[in-house]
């Protein structure tokens, strides 16, 4: 029912969950997560196998919540038996693609692991393989192991899998071994020694968004799980919703709160002009396209005309088996990598000037029916339906629309503005926004947290994993991190002294999370939002100057001083989107002081800065850190490979490890 | 002409209406209430009715109320209208759209 046939008759319902506001909860436990999706769940098990006592701190509900609750279709990146690829090998492709900055500890973690975790996700009811042969003789599928690879079927290092069933095998897994699950409750800060910046975490605040209850979360170990920032650069209820890659729930508490703590963040100054989710694209993965989750589909013109597809080298390949196949000479190829050495078949380059000479006519449309049936039914049906939220909104939806693959081109809204997946390399022919509607690692690789071998943060008793570290990416990173991460935890928890809490601490945050539901009026977090992000495009869009940045600086003070110390909510669940703004605000700090102290330009970080216009020299080809120390901004450095060499640290740190894959 | 009583409400939010319950399938269990991401979705002050859709705005149309709902058909996605796609049919040409 809509809420406006409630109203009808005059009458307003009361809220449908009891009003707790200021009541306080406090739980004690071994080792505490925050955020209960992809990472936070393998953190918590791991954990918990380890014979520890687990609670989990969730926004949504841990059964779905998160960047990949609803679904994932590939697990790139991953050393296995079934490929030559060794992890070390792995971790080059991916930092040859990104100038470096790619976070090599994390990366290289999740290329080691990430097939023993892909097992594990088995073991606990997880579809990994075409058990029931659905795919039975495809070129793509390993006939002896059952497992379905993709982007490269001679390499066998990206698998194709049924991500839908993962995230409730993982939450049942929870549950099983005893993992307390506090669902629709937002951690709002974390909690540290003596309540001094810097200090050891010893625990966590939380809000429940539906009775406003408070937690204090008492635990020797943290481990955040969090999702990176979103909503920095554009929001628009009226826009957003459908098109959106993640979730809004997702939006980068955990930058905010770790920064108050104390703890120090890294490539917080990259960003990128937005590819997906700009307001104005159509659903994800549900437009015809050839990238990603629909690669390599054949894609054809308004006259059936089909669109050349050629190597890394411009050499055009004639039939689809090729596009799946490595150049010749080459090793192996990458998923979206840029680098020639790993680079895929993709459309001929020169099709927007062969648009315009009229060799091809708008619009464009995937030709499924088209493709061996094998790829038909491997991309529309299996990858379109396991990746993200594509299963109803897409497959269901669609279908039910009278859509059959079979029979039917879907269109593609490439050069006309909508396009659901595009390409930095190609705007012409993808992007949707402007350059200033920009976030903040759609594409992955994104700021976050330093860490370290173990992966535990600079603060004693801070661990994180996912989209909590910088610049890592995809699912199978999420996964794997989250797994080491719970396993460095609890060998943490088990030598740690015991936790103690500040209450002054306790009670400050208290009055700050409180504050919006004293008032009456103000500003409502949706205005709040919007005019952050103005904010954000004008002074830290592209291009960026140190002039504009600091009035950009400015404005979110006076803001902060302003308008969201006047922010209003009048129920728990307004009062929590609310406090997700102030972090937006404070992430948006973060970014803007990143910026100002990178004074050169980068063409991997996407970074334009007019008074510094020198492109990546050498002397800057660094990670900028960035942390609160005693309320002051502190700059640092780290040098771009500062983990060393990779498989002696690795080995070093994981000595107790059983069960790693090795090539 | 119909004569109702008509009353004063501000615009609705867009999108209003990111799913559609039916009636006559839902039973009122709330599955969906819980498994939203987003919680769009509140439970009706009367037990065994639709829930109601309180913040419509918010919806990130993941499908998980869908998915996860124990009676099949109960609720659909509503795709807004700016999202809508087109496919054509190969061998005639046909335009069709969700």
């Amino acid at each position: 029912m809509s809420w406006e046939g409630l109203t009808e008759g005059g009458t307003v319902p009361e809220w449908p969950y009891p009003i707790r506001y200021g009541v306080e909860n406090e739980v004690s436990t071994d080792v505490l997560i925050l955020g209960g999706g992809i990472a936070g769940c393998w953190s918590a098990i791991s954990a918990a196998r380890k014979g520890l006592t687990v609670a989990i701190v969730e926004k949504g509900a841990t059964v779905r919540s998160g960047s990949g609750g609803a679904g994932c279709d590939h697990w790139v990146y991953t050393a296995n038996p079934c490929s030559s690829v060794a992890p070390e090998e792995i971790i080059d492709a991916e930092l040859a693609s990104n100038g470096g900055y790619v976070n090599g500890i994390s990366m290289y973690i999740a290329a080691r692991e990430g097939y023993d975790t892909l097992l594990e996700m088995e073991q606990m009811g997880g579809k990994v393989r075409d058990t029931e042969d659905e795919f039975k003789g495809a070129e793509f599928r390993d006939e002896k192991t059952k497992f379905c690879f993709a982007y490269d079927y001679k390499n066998k290092l990206h698998f194709r899998i049924w991500g839908t069933t993962f995230k409730p095998a993982l939450y049942n897994e929870c549950k099983r071994l005893g993992v307390q699950i506090h669902d629709r409750t937002m951690a709002t800060s974390l909690l540290t020694e003596e309540s001094k910046q810097g200090t050891r975490v010893v625990g966590a605040t939380g809000l429940n968004v539906r009775t406003g209850e408070f937690t204090v979360f008492k635990a020797k170990p943290t481990v955040m799980c969090l999702s990176r920032p979103q909503r920095i650069w554009q929001f628009s209820s009226e826009l957003i919703g459908l098109s959106t890659l993640r979730p809004q729930t997702d939006i980068g508490n955990g930058h905010a709160m770790a920064w108050r703590a104390g703890a120090e963040l890294t490539h917080m100054e990259k960003s990128e002009a937005s590819i997906m989710g700009s307001g104005y694209t159509f659903p994800c993965y549900g437009a015809g396209n050839p990238f990603n989750t629909w690669y390599a589909c054949t894609m054809v013109d308004a006259n059936g005309k089909e669109i050349p597809w050629v190597d890394r080298d411009g050499r055009i390949l004639t039939t689809v088996s090729e596009r799946y196949q490595p150049a010749p000479g080459q090793k192996f190829m990458g998923e979206r990598a840029t680098a020639y050495e790993y680079r895929r078949p993709q459309l001929t380059p020169d099709l927007y000037e062969r648009i315009q000479k009229g060799e091809f006519a708008l619009p464009f449309y995937a030709d499924l029916p088209g493709m061996p049936e094998m790829e038909r039914k491997v991309i529309f049906g299996m990858m379109v339906g396991e990746e993200g939220k594509t299963k109803i909104p897409i497959v269901q939806t669609y279908t039910n629309s009278g859509f059959d693959p079979n029979r039917d081109l879907l269109q593609s809204y490439m050069m006309m503005g909508g396009e659901t997946v595009g390409s930095k390399t190609r705007p012409r022919m993808s992007r949707a926004g402007l350059p200033q509607q920009r976030t903040f690692g759609e594409g992955g690789y994104a700021g976050g947290l330093v860490i370290d071998w173990n992966l535990k943060t600079t603060l004693d008793g801070l661990y994180a994993a996912g989209d909590q570290v910088f610049a890592g990416n995809y699912h199978h990173h999420a996964a794997a991190t989250g797994r080491y991460a719970g396993r460095k935890a609890a060998e943490y928890a088990m030598k740690a002294a015991e936790a103690v809490i500040n209450r002054e601490q306790v009670a400050t945050e208290k009055a700050r999370i409180y504050a919006p539901i004293e008032r009456k009026e103000g500003i409502e977090w949706k205005e709040l939002n919007i005019g952050t992000c103005r904010v954000m495009r004008c002074y830290c869009g592209d291009p960026k100057t140190g002039e504009t940045l600091k009035i950009g600086l400015l404005w979110l003070k006076d803001i902060e001083e302003n308008e969201a110390s006047k922010a209003y909510a009048r129920d728990p669940h307004k009062l929590g989107r609310t406090l997700d703004v102030l972090d937006i605000i404070t992430s948006s700090q973060i970014i803007i002081h990143a910026c100002l102290a990178r004074k050169a330009s980068s063409e991997f970080l996407n970074f334009n800065r007019l008074d510094y216009p020198a492109v990546d020299p050498p002397e800057w080809r660094n990670w900028l850190t960035i942390k609160l120390e005693i309320g002051e901004v502190k700059i640092g450095e780290l040098p771009i490979d500062f983990w060393g060499s990779f498989a002696e640290n690795y080995e070093t740190h994981n000595k107790d490890y059983q069960g790693c894959y090795r090539a | 002409m119909v004569q109702e009583k008509v009353y004063a409400i501000p615009n609705v939010p867009t999108p209003n209406r990111p799913v559609i319950f039916n009636p006559d399938i839902c039973n009122g269990c709330n599955t969906c209430v819980e498994i939203c991401q987003m919680d769009v979705l509140i439970p009706n002050p009367q037990k065994g009715k639709l829930p109601i859709i309180l913040f419509p705005d918010e919806c990130w149309y993941g499908g998980c109320c869908v998915a996860h709902c124990p009676v099949p058909g109960a609720i659909k996605l509503n795709h807004p209208l700016m999202q809508r796609v087109r496919w054509k049919r190969k061998d005639t040409g046909e335009h069709f759209r969700v």
